[in-house]
């Protein structure tokens, strides 16, 4: 069975490479169903693979190279269930993806299916990946992609400069990621994480493995679009089509927060465990101000991707917070919310992707009132920005209770009520701008922003049908964000794989031939007051909304204004300019490895 | 082994990033991503490099004799076939732009978007 994991990320290059050659010969309906068919395989291979891995870990290795002697020149993939979920939540994202794409004008087979498909293959291998060099030829097979598909309508500005802003920004990450391969391969001898593990774990904590783990540890923030190295993401899922949105929204930011898990838990963990304070408080850090600066700038934008651009930022910092608390319980919470929020965030990427193809803009307020026919994608629009808001008992809810309960049981008591407040935000933004678009509500304002409008050149069709494809796309998307929280067992399951993602020593032994031994885990489920804690976001949601809405006469208009003239310095710092966020990027690299370094004992 | 190598390898790091944050023309700007690569290859080699040793290649050379390592060798080379294909579509990004605007200045794209 092992053989899976291979062969789950040769198909869909084999895909790849078969629409290659079939070139131009290959009409466009033979294109969609071969990647289709591609990526539907690749999803049913890694759910077998987490079936079959259950809560153990299986590894493979490439041409039966297995280690010898505590030596591991071979290479592996070494699957535990948060990686084959991970890999399968995102083959089953990017066959959605494809369904939807079947209708997206703008797509030419086969170089765009090709992309699709290569991309999906560099995640996949991310997350089966027991190498760290392998981990960065995947890291970088996935950003080369992306680049391709976010800037794949080359006659606009704005898809230029935002493939550009990404594709500078991600490769300097992909060379501190090299960097501190190069440095860990220095100090250990090994490329293996299991073999780097183990040389850290017998050599202890010095400044060496401390500057290779903050290398790596800027690279992952910056591919998951962390404060400060965010910038590029709000330019880039701004212009890329819907369908694309679609992954990088729901899958590609959280690659880089299992990486970050999966490097420390299986290498740099055990030595760095006296400094594991000091890397909590970073993570936590960086995560909550992720979270409030995404949620805050979501309620600024006039342009609907951008939004959600940012409210995808404003997710990446709660999860990093889930993650960052460092225990079992923090990655379950993270790992339910990351599959079901990533359906969430997806489905409003699409529905904005109707309402583009539909309505042919994407301004809030130039579309104000225009969407009201629209009502199958206004229910679904809705229903997303209260799930964003985590409205018990769906998914988002039992993902952001866990997380929340992980955060009380490691003493950060004052988590919860930011997470609150930041999924609040998130969700007014959303739910305002639907209310906009759909309903008509609120008043509407002449002077749309025109730099906002500026950045996606209108197509000029308007069209009167939303195709049935991109429809059944979407409600799949809701099914899986709904469907997350209807079965409570789901957050046992997601326990005992994060039990296993943790344990360092366990990994190690196995990946040198150890049989794994199987783990209980505690059941979990939402507390009375997580139901407060959600009721309350939404509520937080809602009543935001209606204020964004109705509020902006009289003294209330007054304090509105006034708070979003406190958000205009954010606004501002977003300048578009590669330099400036290089800048912020070599900023953030320093501040990191200098907390990292300073706190050493 | 001294340490000037590693010293080259955090100027290229360093000089490369200036020549990014301040570069005013994209092509320009993506020569200093290849010099902030450079550092990576400097960095891999010379934690490979051992003085006196020969190359890895065992054709000519007795079985256990000083060698430099291979590996970093072998990265370093998958570095290169990365990166040049990073370079490639970046170029290409840049080609269109160029084709489009008439201008390789990031601040002139910035400009035209207002």
């Amino acid at each position: 069975m092992s053989q899976l994991a291979p062969l789950a990320v040769a198909l869909p290059l084999l895909g790849a490479a078969l629409l290659t050659l079939g070139h131009s010969a290959l009409p466009r309906f033979p294109s969609d169903l071969l990647a289709l068919l591609a990526a539907v395989v690749s999803a049913g291979m890694t759910l077998a693979l987490l079936v079959h891995v259950g809560g153990g870990l299986t590894v493979y290795w490439f041409g039966g190279w297995r280690p010898r002697e505590g030596i591991a020149l071979g290479i592996d993939f070494a699957v535990d269930p948060i990686g084959a979920g991970l890999a399968a939540f995102v083959s089953l994202l990017m066959a959605v993806a494809l369904l939807y794409s079947a209708r997206v004008t703008d797509v030419e087979p086969p170089y765009y299916h090709v992309m699709m498909l290569t991309f999906l293959a560099g995640m996949v291998g991310f997350c089966l990946s027991g190498d760290l060099f392998n981990m960065f030829v995947f890291f970088e097979l996935m950003s080369v992609s992306a680049v391709a598909l976010i800037s794949y309508k080359v006659s606009q500005q704005a898809a230029l400069e935002g493939g550009l802003n990404f594709a500078v920004i991600n490769t300097l990450g992909g060379f501190l990621f090299l960097l501190g391969i190069a440095v860990a391969y220095a100090h250990t001898g090994a490329l293996n994480l299991a073999q780097i593990g183990d040389a850290l774990h017998r050599g202890g904590n010095d400044h060496v493995v401390v500057i290779a783990f903050a290398l790596i540890l800027a690279a992952l923030l910056i591919k998951s679009a962390v404060v400060p190295f965010h910038f590029w993401l709000s330019d880039a899922y701004a212009v890329a089509l819907a369908p694309v949105c679609i992954l990088l929204a729901g899958a590609m930011s959280e690659m880089g927060l299992y990486g970050l898990g999966r490097v420390w838990y299986a290498a740099f963990g055990a030595s760095m465990a006296p400094q594991a304070g000091t890397v909590r408080a970073v993570l936590v850090g960086a995560g909550l101000l992720t979270a409030l600066w995404g949620s805050v700038m979501s309620l600024q934008e006039d342009h609907l991707k951008r939004l959600l651009a940012f409210v995808t930022i404003a997710f990446v910092g709660v999860f990093l917070t889930g993650v960052g608390l460092l225990t079992a319980d923090g990655v379950a919470g993270t790992a339910v919310y990351v599959m079901a929020d990533g359906c969430g965030k997806a489905l409003l990427f699409a529905c904005a992707g109707i309402v583009q193809h539909r309505l042919g803009r994407l301004g809030q307020r130039a579309l104000h009132g225009r969407g009201r026919h629209l009502r199958f994608t206004a229910t679904l629009f809705i229903a997303g920005g209260l799930l964003i808001a985590a409205v018990p008992p769906f998914g988002p809810f039992l993902g952001k209770s866990m997380i929340e309960d992980a955060a009380i049981k490691a003493g950060y008591g004052f988590v919860p009520p930011l997470i609150v407040v930041c999924s609040g935000l998130a969700g007014a933004a959303v739910l305002r701008a639907g209310a906009r678009i759909f309903l008509g509500w609120g008043e509407p304002s002449g002077s749309s922003d025109s730099a906002d409008e500026a950045t996606e050149p209108e197509e000029e069709a308007q069209r009167d049908r939303t195709p049935a494809v991109m429809a059944i796309a979407s409600l799949l998307l809701l099914a899986g964000s709904v469907g997350f929280g209807v079965w409570f067992g789901f957050a046992d399951l997601a326990q005992t794989a994060a039990r296993r993602f943790i344990s360092g020593a366990a990994y190690r032994a196995i990946v040198y031939g150890a049989p794994a031994r199987h783990l209980h885990a505690g059941s979990a489920s939402p507390q009375w007051y997580d139901w407060l804690y959600c009721g309350g976001s939404t509520l937080l949601a809602l009543s935001l909304a209606a204020l964004g809405l109705w509020g902006r006469r009289g003294r209330l208009g007054r304090v509105m204004e006034r708070a979003d003239s406190l958000a205009a310095p954010l606004r501002h710092v977003h300048t578009g300019r590669i330099g400036d966020y290089t800048a912020a990027l070599a900023l953030g690299v320093g501040v990191l490895g200098g907390l990292l370094t300073l706190t050493l004992r | 082994m001294s340490v000037y190598p590693y010293l080259v390898a955090a100027w290229l790091l360093g000089i490369g990033l200036y020549g990014v944050i301040s570069s005013r023309n994209y092509l320009h700007l993506i020569m200093c991503l290849t010099v902030v690569q450079a550092s990576t290859y400097v960095l891999l080699l010379s934690v490979g490099y051992l003085n006196g040793a020969k190359a890895p290649i065992f054709a000519d050379i007795k079985l256990g004799s000083r060698v430099t390592d291979p590996v970093v060798q072998a990265l370093t080379l998958t570095d290169v076939v990365v990166e040049a294909t990073v370079v490639a579509l970046l170029l290409a990004l840049v080609i269109q732009a160029h084709k489009r605007y008439r201008s390789l200045d990031p601040d002139e794209m910035v400009r035209m978007r207002d």
